[in-house]
């Protein structure tokens, strides 16, 4: 993986809470056995109504979402990441996400990034308001920062040290392998196997 | 003494590969199961690495969410390559696989505890977010990404940083017409669609000792509609009655040293957890999903609630929104709303249970007209038992369609689907926007009431037919 510190763009305001997954990116989407491609579904029927936020032109080109609490809940898809990612996001910033949609963002470099509900709100006025503001969010000095808005969020801190260096998270587990063999001699032996 | 633990703790200690401070904690896997959905890019990715599976022993894959309900074939040629992929990538790796159109095959949360895999203590994961079912055995289950699939193939191990614990204590007899599935849509309503997060819930208290495994499998298959990273229940008599015998449970002598071993698994008495909730068993009621989160819900006797009466703005919004999308107005009683399809399957409610329980109630009865109804049984295993019994005549003789197993209108990734506009009373476990669908609306039910509204043709009780 590339290693990720900082994003700094534009932001989209999806003013919504309880966002699920299904609706980032539906199930008939899901077919696909490649990585990539899923941008062109990303929030599908939400786009169909012209007023849609990310339809909204002066948002082009941003690189950073802003959602209501409870972000990426549902199912599990990584598919929903990957369709963000595709988009162009690099940081989605919400009052809270659910856990397999944060752990999934954190395994591909897009940055979930949690602040408290008042900031959030202060974020999207602001790019209400100016499409054009800028928002940094930097993930080593864990700050997120808009003309209006300084605050400092946090983030687990062996998955930002992950991201910042850019590690294969499979690599990292593979230096445990002889703990790994270990672990399984003193397995049950009445454990069920397929 | 040593610190009373709880059962959540007990399963994840046990499981420790590595620990260091700063570092979530590698946990070993004892079963990985697979589906055709969020496995082919993690194969894919196995390859390019020139890594292999580490435990293709531990490792069972099966094909659910695509695949066709009625005899075949599979016409759509995207899902017929994704099955294919898994079947080439199971071929490949030597991973053991219940196909499509063999004996084995369903939703893979059904034929887990079906043919035994599902037992007490072990942690279960799978690339899929209801796996969460499997706790009712007392086994630590999550549901994955599929990064996370790829990881557990290589490794057989997951990095998991430590959860939180929540008791939740359901206490008292449950009212007659109430089933497991209105406790979990209680839960829901009472905790919200984030009162989970971060913690595996433990479902205690006399009530949900009562339930079958079953019963415990609807509750726990829906913990993480209340964003929770697991549900458990303690393992016990019901729990080893039900595992003896099965395919891939202990035998023998094997079999005495499990049940020691499995008895030695529910919380201490004094064991904390970081939180606690109590319910009332006796005060609940059917509920009734009105919106497009499973906690946008009411009891069957309510009415649609007013959207400004939500005190919390994203709450009042979202309200808004959902009956815009639900085209409901407030304050109609929810027994007057009339779904168009009833469909009983999915994860949550597709077994031999709650097959029993809606054949009982249209049994000599007649689908309303207009009403799609179908039932999906959850597995091949599920439907065999169903035709034994003749469960399949009942619902046939009632206009029911008798399907094959599989996800189908659960999600709608197979030819089963809601049309835009189209409204359904559905056992599964997601209201979400076009779950069922594009332009579908869902109302989430127990498979009895799901039953008496396709007879009624309202949302309605077996008690009201
Ligand atoms: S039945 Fe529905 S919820 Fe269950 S695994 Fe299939 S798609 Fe997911």
């Amino acid at each position: 993986m590339e290693p990720v510190s900082r994003v700094e763009g534009t932001a989209v305001p999806l003013d919504r809470s309880d966002v699920d997954t299904d609706q980032i990116v539906p199930a008939q989407f899901l077919k696909r056995i490649e990585r990539t491609g899923f941008g062109p579904f990303l929030f599908h029927e939400w786009r169909k109504d012209p007023s849609f936020v990310l339809n909204d032109e002066r948002y082009a080109g941003a690189t950073i979402l802003l959602a209501g609490a409870n972000f990426g809940g549902g199912s599990s898809r990584e598919h929903a990441p990957w369709a963000l990612e595709d988009h162009g996001f690099r940081a989605v910033i919400a009052p809270s996400f659910a856990d397999i949609f944060r752990n999934n963002c954190c395994k591909i470099g897009l940055l979930p990034v949690e602040l408290p509900q008042e900031s959030v709100r202060a974020l999207m006025d602001a790019v209400l308001d100016d499409p054009t503001t800028r928002i940094v969010v930097d993930l080593d000095a864990l700050s997120v920062t808009a003309p209006s808005v300084q605050e400092r969020f946090a983030f687990d801190d062996f998955r930002r040290w992950c991201l910042l260096e850019g590690y294969d998270d499979i690599d990292l587990t593979l230096r445990h392998i002889e703990e790994i063999a270990s672990y399984e001699t003193r397995r049950p032996t009445w454990l069920p196997t397929a | 003494m040593p610190t009373p633990q709880t059962l959540a703790e007990k399963v994840w200690e046990r499981h420790v590969v590595h620990r260091a401070a700063g570092e979530p904690d590698l946990l070993y896997v004892d079963l990985h199961l697979v589906h055709e959905v969020t496995s082919p890019q993690a194969f894919e990715a196995l390859r390019l690495a020139g890594r292999g599976v580490r435990r293709p022993d531990l490792t069972v894959a099966t094909m659910d969410h695509n695949v066709p309900t009625t005899e075949g074939p599979v016409t759509d040629a995207t899902s017929a390559r994704q099955m294919e992929a898994l079947a080439k990538n199971a071929k490949e790796f030597d991973i053991t696989i219940y196909p499509w159109g063999s004996a084995g095959q369903g939703i893979v949360h059904v034929i887990g505890p079906e043919m035994g895999y599902t037992q007490p203590g072990l942690t279960i994961v799978c690339g899929d977010s209801h796996t969460s079912t499997h706790g009712a055995f007392g086994a630590l289950a999550c549901g994955i990404g599929t990064s996370e699939v790829e990881h557990v193939l290589a490794t057989q191990t997951l990095p998991q940083t430590q959860a939180k614990t929540m008791a939740i204590t359901v206490e008292g007899d449950l009212p007659a017409g109430c089933s497991a599935k209105d406790v979990i849509l209680g839960i829901i309503n009472r905790i919200g669609t984030g009162g989970g997060v971060g913690h595996v819930l433990e479902y205690r208290g006399s009530a949900i000792r009562a339930l079958s495994m079953e019963g415990r499998m609807t509750i726990c298959n829906m913990s993480i509609e209340a964003g929770a990273r697991a549900g458990m229940v303690a393992p016990d008599d019901t729990t080893f009655a039900y595992l003896e015998g099965r395919p891939h449970a202990p035998t023998g002598p094997d079999w005495e040293r499990a049940l020691d071993d499995w008895r030695s698994l529910p919380s201490d008495p004094g064991a904390t957890f970081d939180a606690e909730i109590a319910i009332d068993a006796a005060a609940l009621r059917p509920y009734v999903s009105w919106g497009t989160n499973p906690a946008q819900s009411v009891t069957i006797d309510d009415a649609v609630p007013e959207p400004d009466s939500f005190a919390d703005d994203a709450k009042r919004d979202a309200a808004h929104r959902a009956l815009t999308y639900m085209a409901l107005e407030p304050g109609i009683r929810i027994r007057d709303i009339r779904p168009d399809t009833v469909f009983i399957g999915s994860c949550t409610n597709s077994r031999i249970e709650d097959l029993r329980v809606a054949a009982g109630i249209v049994e000599g009865r007649t689908v309303a007209d207009g009403m799609r109804a179908l039932v999906v049984p959850g597995s091949v295993a599920v439907k065999l038992k169903a035709e034994q019994e003749g469960l399949d005549q009942v619902f046939i003789d009632a206009g029911f369609d008798w399907r094959g197993a599989g996800c189908s209108m659960c999600l709608g990734m197979n030819p089963d689907i809601l049309a835009p506009g189209e409204r359904s009373a559905s056992t599964s476990n997601r209201n979400f926007e076009g779950r069922q669908g594009k332009g579908g609306r869902t109302h989430l039910v127990s498979p009895a009431v799901a039953a008496a509204t396709a007879i009624a043709g309202h949302l309605t009780t077996p008690e009201d037919l």
